[in-house]
């Protein structure tokens, strides 16, 4: 059959604030550029971020680019690369000054400047006083951004593939990328769009497991393309839980509520962060605040009638505050939980947020993999950029505020190492058909009308065995058990069976090809964890309890293929300045 | 409980059907929750649906007669039978699923992007607490569609009223101290429709899942606009 074509100078794969950071560096440098999404783009995560974005403008209180790269690094647990989080850091004020050019409504100071709120782990002279790095739009900052990059994205003229699923990247015999195959979800037809670069940009892979902040489209979708290129995933088994998700339900409630004076409370009534953190207390680093309610919580300290949470207090902050700077959670803890927390506090239990390992990058967003003898190498003609790609700025745990930096630094980074790439590479490679056929045939293998087990099924299954064997406290023999599991889940794939045949708008087979991804993904996961035989950031055994930087100070492979799992060193040496060594991590 | 939900697939049905469901809901449910449920016993119902917590804006449907987000909508709230239809006066692709490509095509054409000088961009532009407070209740929409699918002269012209979420995008930036381009918007607002359509019949202030006034924001730019021919 024929397939319908389109060709571009650049794809991009993803429309949340990675993907139209870089795609817009694109446009306005008038490279043919297009944008894939699988929704309407201001539908993409980023718009649920809240809290806001890290730039060391000092506008509140004394600040530079050098502190936030030390919590950064401490932050990570001294897992991130520092020569990317020298950039970042660096790159930050500008990026920020950019996109309040594009628009974004910052909410202000006094003085006419954008306001900037504290923020777990971050600190005045390297591990001084609280600092206050955080820039916001009231609580609602990952909307404020990304509507303002679609809205430039608009004015330069981007070409957008709204509800558009990417099924995966076409390379050829020689490793490099062509392209991707995608399909139309209003008619279900298939389009290969052929381009000399492709940016993958899709997002996180919180629906691995059951409960999590993450939206339903978070399924991995790049990640997986990239493991069925034969690229390996990132330090996979760095998953961040957000201390503060609504008990029980999942939805986020911003960093930013402590950040603002909110405290956390056990069911005696104690400031309990201040046993675990004597100085940052309930500002401490994510997973040291997470590890803290749930030891609340284990030796029955929790609050409820099954002891299963804690309290977030924020009603001494008063309404005004409460109105102007959290308005959104206010809104959210009254819908999900009917509690108005200008009046009482928030039930909450630490939730699955967000993915720090991902697809390996370096600081120009170009995908890399081993090279035998010579370290490793950029794979021609494709990028990864935001929570899908690991470059590693977050290393072991991510602060909160860096990762909506983390996407407008590398898009913009990755649209720049594109636009120097597409002057030196003027024409396409010819296209591989047995690449496509095996993509075609990935879509293909779902049009199979016998009888099989539901996807549905086999989702809640996975999310299950996720939340239960690779949860936030692990050993030797749960990991293990783990594996064994989403090995069994994933060899009921292909039994698997869709009960929708139709082409128009079938989102029952959009979700089947998702639960391919994740399944992958959750696989990569689960094996990373096992191997990886210490503590570090959000990665807690209990039978190797502490950070052992001889043997573990390394960033983890994993290839689909064989199920195998490889390692390189962390890049500890920065750009210009002096490398912050390992030390005991105490906040 | 008994759930109602409206069925068009082109590919095989003649015309559009109710059809009838039967949930388990808890007293905490909301009804996109009961969507998916429905989903899970008949893969074949499409619907949007992402964030689950009502800020991208993916699943606004007409539910019991009025617009809102499947995701924030509590069922304890509604009468039952409840009646889940798509969004009206837009064309269906299938089953929940409409045709938005008209809503965002106004969208683009009120130029939804700061236009500014270009100054120092090493540097924020400056905006008092008092001038940003302006772009309050405005810059929060999510392009749900609730309100402009609910409005009858948008029904009626929906290529040539702008309708209320596109106009609430032109007050976002026509109230922003930033903006240098209020006059070449409120230009391009002119004629009997693209502004002037709106009758102040309210009803996407009253379906706003955001709780957002684009009635007020329309008023506004009308009378500005008033005042700039005085």
């Amino acid at each position: 059959m024929t397939i319908a074509q389109r060709k571009f100078d650049s794809l991009v794969i993803g429309a949340g604030g990675g993907g139209l950071r870089a795609a817009l560096q694109l446009a306005n440098a008038d490279a043919k550029v297009a944008v894939v999404s699988k929704v309407f783009p201001t539908r993409s995560h980023t718009v649920a971020a809240q809290g806001g974005v890290n730039a060391a403008l000092a506008n509140v209180l004394p600040d530079n680019w050098h502190w936030h790269m030390y919590d950064t690094i401490k932050g990570s647990d001294y897992l991130a690369d520092q020569d990317a989080v020298e950039y970042m850091c660096r790159a930050a004020s500008h990026l920020v000054y950019e996109l309040e050019h594009s628009g974004v409504p910052f909410s202000r100071l006094d003085n006419g400047k954008i306001y900037q709120r504290p923020f777990g782990g971050q600190s005045q002279d390297f591990g001084g006083a609280q600092a206050a790095r955080t820039c916001a739009a009231a609580d609602r900052t990952g909307h404020a951004i990304l509507h303002s990059l679609y809205q430039q994205n608009i004015a330069s003229n981007t070409q957008f593939f709204d509800e558009y699923y990417a099924i995966d990247l076409i390379k050829d015999d020689e490793g490099y990328i062509l392209g991707a195959l995608v399909i139309e979800i209003e008619t279900g037809e298939p389009l290969l769009i052929e381009a000399k670069t492709t940016l993958l940009a899709t997002g996180g892979v919180g629906r691995i497991y059951r409960t999590n902040t993450n939206a339903q489209i978070n399924t991995g979708d790049g990640m997986g393309m990239a493991l069925r290129a034969g690229i390996p995933l990132q330090d996979m088994e760095f998953f961040q839980f957000h201390p503060t998700g609504i008990a029980g339900k999942g939805m986020l409630i911003t960093e930013g509520v402590r950040g603002e004076g909110g405290y956390l409370l056990n069911k005696d009534g104690e400031r309990f962060m201040e046993r675990y953190a004597p100085n940052a207390k309930d500002l401490a680093s994510r997973d040291v605040v997470s590890r803290s309610i749930y030891m609340e919580v284990k030796e029955g300290r929790g609050c409820g009638p099954d002891g299963d949470y804690v309290l977030l207090k924020l009603d001494h902050l008063g309404a005004d505050v409460i109105k102007s700077r959290l308005p959104g959670i206010r809104d959210m803890a009254r819908t999900f939980k009917g509690v108005d927390p200008i009046e009482e506090p928030i039930p909450i239990y630490p939730t699955v947020h967000y993915t720090m390992g991902g697809i390996p990058t370096n600081r120009y967003g170009q995908v890399v993999v081993p090279v035998k003898h010579s370290g490793e190498e950029p794979v021609t003609g494709l990028y990864a950029v935001g929570e899908c790609a690991c470059v590693s700025v977050h290393g072991a745990n991510r602060l909160g505020g860096n990762s909506l930096l983390d996407i407008v630094v590398f898009g913009r980074a990755a649209g720049n190492h594109i636009i120097n790439f597409l002057k030196s590479n003027r024409y396409h490679r010819p296209m591989n058909s047995e690449s496509m056929d095996i993509a075609m045939q990935r879509l293909r293998r779902w049009d199979d009308t016998s009888d099989g087990e539901s996807v549905d099924q086999i989702r809640a299954d996975l999310q299950k065995e996720m939340e239960d064997h690779c949860g936030v406290f692990r050993t030797d023999e749960i990991l293990k058990k783990g594996v064994e599991k989403i090995q069994a889940i994933k060899a009921r794939l292909p039994n698997a069976r869709l009960r929708d045949h139709s082409k128009i708008f079938n989102t029952a087979r959009i979700e089947a090809l998702e639960l391919e991804n994740l399944v992958e993904v959750a696989l990569a996961t689960v094996h990373s964890a096992y191997a990886r035989q210490e503590s570090r950031g959000a990665h807690s055994r209990v039978d190797f309890p502490e950070r052992d930087d001889k043997n573990w100070m390394r960033h983890s492979l994993f290839f689909s293929e064989d199920e195998r799992m490889d390692y390189k060193p962390v890049r500890i040496k920065p750009l210009t300045v002096d490398s912050f060594p390992p030390k005991e991590r105490v906040y | 409980m008994k759930f109602s939900v409206y069925r068009y697939n082109p590919e095989t049905d003649e015309k559009p059907y109710m059809q009838d469901y039967e949930v388990d809901v808890t007293t905490e449910m909301k009804v996109l929750g009961a969507l998916m449920q429905i989903k899970e016993q008949d893969s074949t119902l499409s619907f949007r649906r992402s964030c689950g917590e009502g800020v991208c804006g993916s699943d606004g449907l007409n539910i019991n007669g009025t617009n809102r987000l499947a995701c924030i909508t509590a069922i304890a709230d509604l009468k039952p039978p409840i009646e889940i239809c798509p969004l009206p006066g837009m064309p269906v692709i299938r089953d929940l699923v409409v045709d938005l490509s008209q809503f965002y095509k106004q969208y683009r054409s009120v130029k939804p992007y700061l236009i500014a000088d270009a100054e120092d961009t090493e540097i924020e532009h400056l905006q008092t607490p008092e001038q940003r407070e302006k772009i309050d209740g405005l810059y929060e929409c999510i392009l749900c569609a609730c309100c402009s699918t609910s409005c009858p002269s948008f029904w009626w012209n929906p290529d040539k009223f702008r309708g209320p979420a596109a106009l609430l995008q032109a007050a976002r930036f026509i109230n922003d101290s930033r903006d240098n381009a209020t006059n070449q918007r409120l230009t391009e607002l002119e004629g009997p429709y693209r502004l002037f359509r709106c009758h102040t019949i309210m009803n996407c202030t009253n379906v706003c899942p955001k709780g957002l006034n684009p009635s007020k924001a329309i008023g506004d730019i009308k009378k500005l606009m008033v005042k700039n021919v005085i």
